[in-house]
């Protein structure tokens, strides 16, 4: 209980360092110590942050960031945690398709674009089924290593108390597996959110707003301030998104106990 | 009060393959108990006798002979026969009266009846006030507790005992060894009791059933006519506990207690797979 309590209780310590930077960065800009053109100051940033909110529709491109990675995320892991579930537990299958499978996610994350590209285009399809390649995998591994582990003693528990095969993967396996998996789709948020950024660099359109699409954006008009703006969004979100995802795990690993 | 089973165990006999070959670990062993019985299985490492309740439960099968529970020849688990593990075997993430309601998974009774007898057999082993507590809060004896109450939860007619207190330290053992003899009393089912702990085996037993290694058989079967509750402290007692005693006195049990038996979850490369 005490673990948990402390945990979620602020530690600014964090802050500071960057808070540090940030004054000295400032100091550095304003004194001319650097060209502002390559680097420019703080308060620029927060200048432009501001435009870009207010004047270019900033929110709607964070928005439209967030809804593909998300859409990405959850199909992978889905498809994730169902194709590590079949690995787990049937040996037929494992023998069947684990070579295939390990010798695939060999292949870089990147190598996947020009295919994407020439099946789907430079459409949001693309880009969601890109991100969703990149959630794929962890969560196939974790999945997979957490039913290998789930404990054979429980299994003849599930035997003496009649469980169908349904009772048995919805009550044992998967519960069992649980904290496996939660690693897996928590790497997998990780994996997600930098191949949302990835594909809008890699997979771009005209059409296309998001986040990444903005930092692009900055790069062609010589906009420093616009790709800070862009980078830092980009960091905060995924952190934002990890200490969520970190929260609801920690929730649903309760049972746990304070040990782990 | 549930229905308590008669078990007719008829020239049993199994046979184990050890480094390829089959290797009998179960020979010849004729038993019969009677409904409502307690019937304390005693003998060495070894000796067959988690094995004997492996095969009695259903989680073993290929066997020579018969065993029969109430004229019906046993064919793998059932709802009407439970088993205490020597662990407890709770699911981690389930709490006390989840796990309790385990026992009820695939009863035919309503979620009404459930929820009542699953309250019940909590306050029957004694756990009151701990139906939202997740195992990793409760004590060695406690998890065995809860381990008894789902074993029971669905009022099966025989309940089979694996060494379940011998994880347990000596406090804890002997109340809880009252405690199971008074759910024994209350329940009125049929209890058999898998133990290498002698005193354990008196105490509990209205017969011992002492076994013997290589292969396992049954040496004798000793009446405890002593009446409930007993006292350990008793000349009756110590002399029945030493006349069982008797019975390991040729050195086998010094020689077979560091002989590990098979491992029978792992003995088959058993994987789960459809």
């Amino acid at each position: 209980m005490s673990a948990s309590h402390s945990r979620r209780q602020h530690d600014w310590r964090g802050v500071v360092a960057p808070l540090l930077f940030v004054a000295l960065w400032q100091v550095a800009a304003s004194a001319g110590w650097v060209n502002t053109k390559l680097i420019v100051s703080p308060l620029a940033v927060l200048q432009a942050g501001w435009q870009e909110i207010t004047a270019n529709g900033f929110a709607h491109a964070l928005a439209a960031s967030l809804a593909r990675d998300l859409a990405g995320f959850v199909l992978g892991s889905l498809a994730g945690i169902a194709f590590g579930v079949l690995l787990g537990l049937s040996r037929w299958a494992d023998r069947l398709l684990g070579p295939t499978f390990h010798t695939l996610r060999q292949i870089s994350l990147f190598a996947w674009i020009p295919l994407i590209s020439i099946w789907l285009g430079y459409t949001d399809q693309a880009r969601v089924l890109f991100i969703a390649v990149a959630a794929f995998y962890p969560v196939v591994l974790s999945t997979h290593e957490g039913i290998r582990s789930v404990n054979k003693a429980q299994f003849e528990v599930a035997q003496v108390y009649g469980f169908s095969r349904w009772q048995r993967l919805v009550r044992l396996v998967l519960p069992a597996a649980s904290p496996q998996i939660l690693t897996g789709l928590n790497l997998a948020l990780i994996y997600a959110w930098l191949a949302t950024i990835g594909a809008e660099f890699l997979l771009p359109s005209f059409d296309a707003t998001g986040v990444g699409a903005t930092v692009i954006r900055g790069r062609a008009a010589f906009r420093v301030d616009v790709i800070i703006v862009g980078m830092l969004v980009i960091g905060l979100t995924g952190y934002a998104l990890n200490r969520l995802a970190q929260r609801l795990e920690d929730r649903l690993l309760i049972w746990r106990g304070p040990a782990h | 009060m549930a229905h308590a089973a008669t078990l007719d165990i008829r020239n049993l006999g199994k046979l184990y393959p050890v480094s390829g070959e089959p290797k009998p670990v179960l020979e010849n062993i004729s038993l019969s108990i009677k409904p409502g019985e307690f019937v304390s299985i005693v003998g060495a490492s070894g000796c067959g006798k988690s094995t004997l309740l492996r095969l009695i439960i259903g989680l073993e099968q290929d066997y020579q002979g018969e065993i029969v529970l109430d004229g019906q020849r046993i064919i793998g688990t059932s709802l009407n026969r439970g088993i205490v593990f020597q662990e407890h075997r709770l699911f981690p993430w389930l709490t006390v009266e989840q796990n309790v309601g385990l026992g009820l998974l695939n009863s035919d009774q309503s979620p009404a009846q459930r929820k009542k007898a699953i309250q019940e057999h909590i306050d029957l082993v004694g756990l009151k006030g701990f139906e939202t507590a997740y195992p990793y809060q409760l004590s060695g004896g406690m998890g065995q507790r809860v381990a008894i109450a789902r074993a029971l939860v669905n009022r099966p007619e025989v309940l089979l005992l694996d060494e379940p207190f011998g994880a347990l330290d000596a406090l804890t053992r002997n109340y809880l060894q009252q405690e199971l003899q008074r759910i024994w009393e209350q329940e009125g089912i049929t209890m058999i009791l898998v133990t290498h702990d002698v005193e354990e085996a008196v105490y509990l037993g209205d017969r011992i059933v002492v076994m013997q290694p290589r292969p396992g058989r049954i040496k004798r079967i000793v009446d405890v006519p002593l009446a409930r509750p007993r006292d350990r402290g008793s000349y009756e007692f110590a002399a029945i506990k030493e006349d069982v005693l008797q019975e390991f006195g040729d050195g086998k049990l010094a020689a077979d207690l560091s002989v590990r038996r098979p491992d029978p979850v792992s003995a088959g490369e058993w994987h789960f797979a459809w």
